[in-house]
């Protein structure tokens, strides 16, 4: 159900995106809610509200490590033109510093 | 610059690459709910602002720019680079409305009902996004006015040096 769902929603977003000019523009639906969307409300239907609520206030922290990713390849691609596929992968490493760094702040913070 | 929409973009992409697509999405979908159910919702949910998908369609930008390319005889791999680069630019811009949408999720869920509150947070991602790209767009158009000034500037002052120092030299 989940992989239909997160499927479904991630493609239909991803031609929304194919169809849009010009290219930044047509970037913005690279971060849209398309997993948060497929997956919320299966959540609420199975954990409930609060439980989907917590998910939600750590995908703020997500969506600000996605912010950098996306930054750090754009700038990597724009000045240094370096090739696509090796800087889009291992700059995923600067959204698991982002987030996982703020979540063990928050944990040493919080006790 | 004007925001287009074109339909004929549907007939450059494969029928794999909506397979591919597809699957990635499902994929990310089905981890991000696993790693909730094992390690809590903390956790779970920052799966949720996961850039899977991106790299996937990076790299069929990449492909459709430099097949354009080699059409016309040229390489475009520098031109694949830049037009992956700025499509990077909006999707930074995309996941400062995906923060948005998250806290509104975060803020509204436990006491309002689901639809409502996901057609609300929708909506305001998508007014985020567009009004951040708007921004974008007239940072960098004053940027580049800024930058014109500036040389035009840097022009007409060694021009006026010139003479001086040929005067200082006599």
């Amino acid at each position: 159900m989940r992989v239909v769902a997160g499927g479904i929603v991630v493609s239909l977003f991803a031609i929304l995106g194919d169809l849009l000019k010009p290219k930044t523009f047509a970037g913005l639906f690279g971060a849209a809610p398309s997993v948060a969307l497929a997956t919320l409300v299966l959540t609420v239907m199975k954990e409930g509200k609060e439980y989907a609520s917590l998910e939600a206030r750590s995908m703020i922290v997500g969506a600000i490590a996605f912010f950098l990713y996306a930054l750090v390849v754009s700038q990597l691609l724009l000045r240094k033109k370096w090739p696509v596929l090796p800087v889009t992968t291992f700059s995923i490493a600067v959204w698991f510093i982002c987030s996982f760094g703020v979540y063990y702040a928050a944990m040493e913070l919080g006790g | 610059m004007k925001i287009k929409f074109n339909m004929s973009r549907l007939g450059e992409s494969r029928w794999y690459e909506y397979v591919v697509r597809f699957i990635f999405g499902g994929c990310i979908t089905a981890v991000a709910g696993l790693i909730a159910k094992h390690y809590g919702p903390v956790v779970g949910g920052l799966f949720l602002a996961f850039p899977a998908i991106f790299p996937a369609t990076a790299t069929l930008i990449e492909k459709h720019e430099k097949e354009k390319k080699k059409e016309q005889g040229k390489d475009g791999t520098i031109r694949a680079r830049m037009a992956v680069g700025l499509d990077a630019i909006g999707t930074s811009i995309g996941a400062i409305a995906l923060a948005v949408f998250a806290i509104i999720i975060w803020r509204e869920l436990p006491h309002s009902s689901l639809p409502a509150v996901l057609i609300s947070a929708m909506l305001v991602w998508m007014v985020t996004a567009w009004m951040g790209w708007m921004l974008w767009q007239v940072l960098r158009r004053r940027g580049r006015v800024l930058r014109q000034k500036q040389s035009k500037q840097a022009c007409r002052s060694s021009l006026h040096i010139g003479p001086s120092t040929d005067r200082r030299m006599q």
